[in-house]
C-alpha cells in the first residue's frame, strides 16, 4: 500500500517528469502498435486468401450420379476436408462466365466439365496437406483431373512464412526499443529520487521495499502509456480505414493483450533500470 | 558490539583507504574517530553499516559479519545504526516530522505507533515546537537535529556520525554535541567522526586516530612504550588555547 503511495507521491512530486515519462512510452508502444496493425491487415489479407484454396476434382461424363453421391461423402469425411460441393456442367459455364466476364462470349458453344469442389479446414492448408488430399482423390476412377494450384499454394505458404517471420523479428526489436525507452524514463525517476533512495537505504529500508514503488511506478506508466498507444492507433487506423484502404482492428482480446504488453513492458523496463542504478545509489 | 580485525579496504587501482585496522565499541560507549581528511574515518563508518566491504579481514557488527551479511540481514542491521552526516540528508519537500516518520515508514512500523513515536523523538531532540517545519525553515544545527531525530527514531544500538558539526557554527556545534552525549548517557553507542580537536579536548571520551589507513592511536589501548608517534590529539590546535605548548604530551596521555 505504501508502495503505491510512493509511486504516486512520485508523480505527484514531479509531474513534468512523469508526463514525459507516459509520453515516451505512449509514443513508443504506437510504433509498436503501428506495425502490430500492419502486420495484423497483412494477416487477415493472407487469410482471405487462404481460404480460396481448393482442389478441384475434375469429374469424366457419364459418371451416375450415385458414384459422386459416395465420393462426395468419402471425401467430406477426411480430416482435413471442410466442406464439399458438386459443380455440374452448367454450374461449371456459368461460373466461368462470371468470372471471366470480358470473355463470356468465348464460352457460348463450350462444354466444361463437373467438377466436385473441396474447401480444407483451416490451419489444415499446407502444401503437403493439399497435396496429399488432391492424390487421394486422383484415386477415384472417374475422376479425369485434379487441380489445386500447387506452385500458388506453395507461394502463399512461403509468404505467410516471411511474412510471420518478420512480423516477429520486428515485434521483438520494437519491444526491445520501448524496454530501453521505459528503462531510460525509469532512469530518470531513479536519479531524479536518488537522495531519497540512499535515505531510505540507510534508515534500513529493504531492497525489495525500495524497488516496488519503481515496478509499480513502470507497471502505471506502462499501462497508461499502452491506453495512450492504442488510442493514437485507434485513430490512425480511422483515417486509414475511411480515407485509403479498408482495415481491421485489433478485437477485444488483443486490445487487452496489448495493454497488458503495455505494463509488462513498463515493468520490464524499470526492474532493469532499478536493478541496474540501485547498485550505484 | 562492533568488531574491526585487522580490516583493509582498498578501491581500484590498488588505492589502499584502510590497512590492518582492529579495535572494538563495546554498547554504551562513546568514541571519537580522527584523523585528517583521507585517513579512512569515512570508510571505518562505512563498513560498520556495510555499505561497504573489507578486502581484507573481517567486521562484525552485533553478531552480523559483514563479508557474508545477505541484504535483509543488512537491511534489519541499518535499522538498530541510527546514521548522521555532516550535509544533514533530509528530503527537502517534507517537514521536520515526516522525515522522522519516514524512517519507520519505510521500514515497516505499525502506522498507529509512527506519529507517538516520532512525537517522543521530536520532543528528546528539542524540535517539538519545529515538527511542521520544512528543512530550508529551519537552521544547520536544528536541520541536524532532525537527523539524528531521525537516526534515534529505530532506537538504535549505536549512532555512528561522520562529522555532523562539520557544517555547523560553533554554538550549534556545542548544541548537537551536547544532544550526542546526552543520547549515549541513555545507553546507546555513538561513534562521531570529527575533525574538532577542541571538541575531543574537552572530554575525556575514547579517541580512536586513523593516518594514512591506519590506526595510530586508540586512547583506550596502551602505547607500545618505545612508540615515536605524537597523536593529533596531543598537537595543540593552531590558534587554540593550547598553542605554544610544545613539546605534546606523551603518547596516549590526553591533555586536558
Amino acid at each position: 500500500m505504501l508502495a503505491l503511495r510512493e509511486a504516486l507521491n512520485a508523480s505527484r512530486r514531479a509531474p513534468l517528469l512523469s508526463g514525459l515519462g507516459v509520453l515516451t512510452i505512449g509514443f513508443s508502444l504506437f510504433a509498436f502498435g503501428l506495425f502490430a496493425l500492419v502486420a495484423l491487415n497483412i494477416r487477415q489479407a493472407l487469410r482471405s486468401v487462404e481460404e480460396r484454396v481448393e482442389i478441384r476434382a475434375f469429374v469424366a461424363d457419364g459418371t451416375p450420379s450415385e458414384a459422386i453421391a459416395t465420393a462426395m461423402s468419402d471425401i467430406g469425411a477426411f480430416p482435413e476436408v471442410a466442406h464439399v460441393d458438386f459443380v455440374t456442367q452448367e454450374g461449371a459455364l456459368e461460373r466461368a462466365r462470371k468470372d471471366l466476364g470480358e470473355f463470356s462470349d468465348v464460352f457460348e458453344e463450350a462444354t466444361l466439365p463437373a467438377s466436385i469442389d473441396i474447401h480444407l479446414r483451416a490451419g489444415l492448408r499446407s502444401p503437403e496437406n493439399v497435396k496429399a488430399v488432391a492424390d487421394r482423390i486422383k484415386s477415384y476412377q472417374f475422376v479425369d483431373d485434379v487441380r489445386y494450384g500447387q506452385e500458388w499454394v506453395e507461394k502463399l505458404y512461403r509468404l505467410r512464412g516471411i511474412a510471420t517471420a518478420a512480423g516477429m523479428g520486428l515485434g521483438l526489436a520494437f519491444a526491445a526499443v520501448a524496454v530501453i525507452i521505459i528503462g531510460a524514463t525509469i532512469r530518470v525517476s531513479v536519479l531524479a529520487r536518488e537522495k531519497e533512495i540512499s535515505i531510505m537505504r540507510l534508515v534500513g529500508a529493504t531492497d525489495s521495499f525500495v524497488r516496488a514503488p519503481f515496478l509499480i511506478d513502470g507497471f502505471i506508466k506502462g499501462i497508461i502509456g499502452g491506453l495512450l498507444a492504442l488510442l493514437l492507433t485507434w485513430i490512425a487506423y480511422r483515417l486509414i480505414d475511411t480515407r485509403f484502404l479498408e482495415l481491421v482492428f485489433f478485437d477485444s482480446r488483443l486490445v487487452l493483450a496489448g495493454i497488458l504488453a503495455g505494463a509488462l513492458i513498463g515493468v520490464a523496463g524499470s526492474a532493469t533500470s532499478v536493478w541496474r542504478h540501485l547498485r550505484r545509489i | 558490539m562492533i568488531t574491526l580485525d585487522d580490516v583493509a579496504k582498498e578501491y581500484h587501482r590498488a588505492r589502499v583507504a584502510l590497512s590492518h585496522v582492529s579495535f572494538q565499541v563495546k554498547r554504551g560507549e562513546f568514541v571519537f574517530l580522527i584523523g585528517p581528511s583521507g585517513s579512512g574515518k569515512t570508510t571505518v563508518l562505512k563498513l560498520v553499516y556495510m555499505e561497504e566491504k573489507p578486502t581484507y579481514g573481517d567486521v562484525w557488527v552485533n553478531g552480523i559479519h559483514s563479508s557474508t551479511a545477505k541484504g535483509k540481514e543488512i537491511s534489519q542491521l541499518r535499522r538498530k545504526l541510527g546514521i548522521v552526516f555532516q550535509e544533514f540528508r533530509l528530503l527537502e519537500d517534507r517537514t521536520a516530522e515526516q522525515n522522522v516518520a519516514f524512517a519507520l515508514e519505510v521500514t515497516g512500523a505499525p502506522k498507529d505507533t509512527i506519529p507517538a513515536r516520532v512525537a517522543r523523538v521530536m520532543n528528546q531532540v528539542g524540535l517539538a515546537s519545529k515538527a511542521t517545519q520544512l528543512p530550508r525553515q529551519l537552521s544547520g544545527g536544528e536541520q541536524q537535529r532532525v537527523a539524528i531525530a531521525r537516526a534515534l527514531v529505530n532506537e538504535p544500538y549505536f549512532i555512528l556520525a561522520d562529522e555532523p558539526t562539520g557544517n555547523l557554527d560553533e554554538r550549534a556545534t556545542r548544541g548537537v554535541f551536547q544532544l550526542l552525549t546526552d543520547i549515549n548517557a541513555g545507553g546507546t553507542s555513538v561513534i562521531m567522526a570529527t575533525h574538532d580537536l577542541a571538541m575531543v579536548r574537552s572530554t575525556d571520551f575514547r579517541t580512536v586516530e586513523l593516518n594514512h589507513g591506519r590506526v595510530v592511536f586508540d586512547s583506550a589501548e596502551k602505547p607500545p612504550p618505545e612508540t615515536r608517534y605524537t597523536p593529533l590529539i596531543g598537537q595543540p590546535a593552531i590558534g587554540g588555547p593550547n598553542e605554544g605548548n610544545w613539546p605534546p604530551p606523551p603518547p596516549g596521555e590526553l591533555p586536558k
